[in-house]
């Protein structure tokens, strides 16, 4: 009986038109794939990119040289050497993070006590050298400058569930 | 001896005895802000609250004399919300600005508030603020940060004994600050900064710049003075961030003085990287085998008679006794490790050590300093001289320069006939002496380097015979070394053999060309120009007066960088741990002794620090007991007979803050001296590092 029913389906090919039956659903719904980079997927508030150091309003740079990021980061990326800058507050001379060790799990911007260290929308940010992604406190406050008014809406959206 | 319960355990103490200290005995922990053991009582914190049954309301316990029978619990959900309470009243005001703080992460208060704090404040008001007073160079304040626990005002007026701190106002407006506007002058007041339970008191020349948890902590021995404390080497990488001080009843205790804590920046500064020969009238950096070529050129055919050594104040033992034997063997007898020339007579080991050892010295009931001044020559030494004078029936006279010791003592006169008075029991003070039942008398390398120190040496011998100073159990000589290495050197007998000259004759036949090459082992001390034309060998750690001078300039080790041991001034043999690595091309000192005996073809006959040990022991038995003291024996007689000659007898400390070349070339040090003056300036002689 079985070898009846598999002959009669292959001579009439119907497990070819189930095939194309579902390509041609599929023709007529919504496309999944988007044409990226000219467009782009929705990003999480908490979605954890390339790492950024913020500023206050008033242009005084947040990061405190506190050291909690570099004692919690697992990977040990992070480096600061705090000093007393000259008018008496405390700041990190050097604060230098290794992108090739992070492995994004955000531990540093959850130790921040100011917010400083933050981890952006940005995941762009591939070059064509190591050195490049050796990054230093310039490069992390220029980031932090490049993406501020998104890093601040970021942390306002998520506010409510923390 | 009443008997108590505490949380369920029975505990028999003296009585007298409070419950916080019972608490202790048992190994119980209650929480402690302005409690310290070795601090009066004040009671003012509240935070050690404890249930006592048939008390009414909660206690302190650090303030509550136990009594009998008393049933004491320490951890009932009662004492919680109380303890819970008063950690919110001190947090009230408090900044909570962790993140900076330098006591971030070794803070009493962060500690307990994670145990009694709460989540939220409840206090809507704004804190108060409260402005920081200028301490002076040392002492960073941060007053908004402070509990009022009073701890520091307690430490500078009982155990400095320079009461300068005070609570002013009441209620919120009570701040700490000086009674008058001017820097905490003492040489103790880094002890501020570890007794402060919170960050208002801290660290200032490393303010900033380390955080408690990423440091490296070596557990070693101080060498900034003839104390030889235990201290802590805090390091981060190949850098000393901090030097605090570690319990040891038997020598400091847990206090530290202010140079052995701060002059660690000068081991950054200055330093011999590199070995140097002057060629041409310049110091031209060479290679390790070029240096010791050079040395071995300029020896080659020299008749040892021709060839001396000088040891400086830190050098250390290992490196004494391998310089003694290469100097053996080059068939030189001119050696010395007394570089100022004190008159120290190294064949009866109790003519140069402080005999009642330091514990022992808060027995004396009697005691008289000669030509010294604890409190800038040991003023860790000085606290505990300070400590029996608190407790009242201890008499002090003083011979010699007058000024404060934080202690009041009898001021007999300048001279040093008014010894020879004493001794010969013209003077009524020898009475005093002969009546007391453990009297005890200091003399220090100021009276002994005199050129008649010899005699003094043996006035204050003939005393201590005369009015019984040393008796059954007791020993009240004592000589106040100042240099961490002398002692240990004259222990090893780096001293001038059959023949040889002292530190005087080298230099005097230095200048006359009769001795041709001198090494001078860390010493910068020694007049320089006395040195004629001779061909100067200096190894040490910094680039001071003995390395302005040198022909050949060795870069050794200074003693955070290396495990060396050193005989403190109670003849009590102390190693040192490595916390960093000398820098640059610079090695462990007897290394290189060993190195350049190689070099001279008089190979030493060690090649680990174990066999140089072994030396040691073999030189003496004092470096077999490592940190117990070899007490002296007393008998053999030392010191010469004669009149001294006149002139005031005066410390041989100029200036607390500068003695050697660590801390010469220290900025923090600098900045003291300018801030302090450097204490009593009657010798101002200037240093290598002056220009």
């Amino acid at each position: 009986m079985s070898f009846l029913d598999r002959t009669t389906r292959a001579f009439l090919l119907t497990e070819l038109f189930q095939g194309l039956a579902v390509t041609l659903r599929y023709m007529f719904k919504p496309k999944v794939t988007i044409n990226y980079p000219y467009e782009k997927g929705p990003l999480s508030p908490r979605f954890r990119g390339e790492h950024a150091l913020r500023r206050y309003a008033n242009g005084e740079e947040r990061c405190i040289a506190c050291k909690l990021c570099e004692a919690i980061c697992p990977a040990q990326a992070i480096t600061i050497e705090p000093e007393p800058r000259s008018d008496g507050s405390r700041r990190a001379r050097r604060y230098d993070l290794d992108m090739t060790k992070c492995i994004y799990c955000g531990l540093c911007q959850e130790a921040c006590p100011v917010d400083a260290i933050v981890e952006g929308p940005n995941f762009e940010y591939a070059t064509e050298t190591r050195a490049e992604l050796m990054y230093n406190k310039s490069k992390l406050l220029a980031n932090g400058d490049r993406w501020e008014v998104e890093l601040a809406f970021r942390i306002a959206a998520d506010a409510p569930y923390r | 001896m009443p008997k108590l319960t505490i949380d369920g355990r029975e505990i028999e103490v003296e009585a007298g005895m409070t419950i916080i200290q019972a608490a202790d005995q048992l190994g119980i922990e209650i929480p402690r802000f302005c409690y310290h053991e070795r601090l009066a009582i004040a009671g003012n914190c509240r935070m050690c609250l404890v249930e006592v049954e048939k008390m009414p309301k909660p206690v302190a316990s650090c303030a509550m004399p136990v009594g009998e029978g008393m049933v004491v619990k320490t951890n009932t959900p009662g004492i919680r919300k109380a303890r819970q309470g008063v950690m919110e009243f001190l947090l009230l005001n408090h900044p909570l600005d962790c993140p900076i703080c330098d006591q971030g992460g070794e803070c009493d208060l962060q500690d307990q508030a994670m145990a009694y704090g709460s989540d939220t404040g409840r206090c809507q008001e704004g804190k108060r603020a409260v402005p920081d007073k200028d301490y002076g160079p040392l002492v960073q304040t941060m007053m908004t940060r402070c509990i009022q626990c009073t701890r520091c005002v307690r430490f500078i007026s009982e155990i400095a004994g320079t009461p300068v701190l005070g609570g002013l106002g009441r209620g919120e407006h009570m701040e700490i600050t000086r009674y008058v506007n001017a820097a905490v002058s003492s040489e103790l007041s880094g002890n501020l900064i570890d007794l402060c339970p919170v960050g208002a008191l801290t660290n200032k020349p490393a303010s900033y710049t380390y955080r408690s948890w990423e440091l490296k902590k070596t557990e070693s021995v101080d060498a900034m003075d003839a104390l030889g404390a235990s201290i802590r080497i805090d390091t981060r990488g190949n850098e000393v961030i901090r030097v605090l001080p570690r319990v040891n009843e038997d020598v400091n205790e847990e206090w530290l003085s202010d140079r052995s804590r701060f002059a660690c920046d000068g081991l950054k500064r200055q330093r011999l990287d590199r070995p140097y020969v002057r060629k041409d009238g310049k110091l031209v950096a060479v290679t390790w085998p070029e240096a010791l070529a050079a040395i071995a050129a300029r020896l080659k055919g020299l008749n040892g008679s021709k060839i001396a050594a000088i040891a400086g104040d830190q050098a250390d033992a290992e490196t004494m006794v391998a310089y003694k034997d290469l100097l053996a063997s080059l068939g030189s007898a001119h050696l010395d490790c007394r570089q100022d020339g004190a008159a120290l007579d190294p064949s009866v080991r109790a003519s140069y050590l402080f005999n009642s050892t330091a514990v022992g010295i808060e027995q004396a009931d009697a005691l008289l300093l000669i030509g010294v001044n604890p409190r800038k020559e040991a003023p860790v030494l000085n606290a505990r001289i300070r400590k029996r004078w608190q407790k009242g029936g201890f008499k002090v006279a003083r011979i010699g320069h007058k000024g404060d010791l934080t202690y009041k003592y009898e001021h007999l006169g300048d001279e040093a006939s008014v010894l020879k008075d004493i001794a010969e029991g013209k003077h009524p003070f020898f009475e005093v002496l002969k009546n007391a039942a453990k009297p005890a008398l200091i003399i220090g390398q100021g009276a002994l380097s005199r050129a008649d120190g010899a005699i003094l040496l043996g006035l204050a011998r003939k005393l201590a015979d005369a009015a019984g100073l040393v008796g059954d159990g007791w020993n009240g000589f004592n000589v106040l070394q100042t240099a961490a290495a002398r002692v240990g050197g004259l222990d090893l007998g780096f001293v001038p053999q059959s023949g040889g000259k002292d530190v005087a004759g080298i230099l005097d036949s230095a200048g006359k060309g009769e001795v041709e090459v001198v090494f001078l082992l860390g010493a910068d001390e020694v007049e320089m120009a006395a040195l004629g034309k001779a061909f100067v060998v200096y190894q040490g750690t910094h680039g001071d007066a003995g390395a302005h001078r040198a022909d050949v300039i060795l870069p050794g080790a200074a003693y955070t960088e290396k495990s060396a041991t050193y005989v403190n001034l109670e003849g009590r043999a102390q190693q040192t741990r490595l916390a960093v690595f000398p820098p640059g091309e610079a090695k462990e000192d007897w290394r290189i002794v060993r190195a350049l005996s190689d070099a001279l073809g008089k190979s030493l006959a060690y090649d680990s620090l174990k066999s140089v040990r072994e030396r040691l022991v073999r030189a003496s038995p004092v470096f077999a007991v490592i940190g117990e003291v070899t007490p002296a024996v007393w008998g053999a007689v030392f010191g010469t007979e004669g009149t001294p000659a006149g002139g005031a007898l005066v410390s041989n400390i100029d200036n607390f803050y500068m003695t050697d070349p660590i801390s010469r070339a220290s900025k923090t040090m600098a900045e003291c001296t300018a801030a302090f003056g450097g204490g009593c300036n009657h010798k101002h002689k200037k240093t290598g590092t002056h220009g």
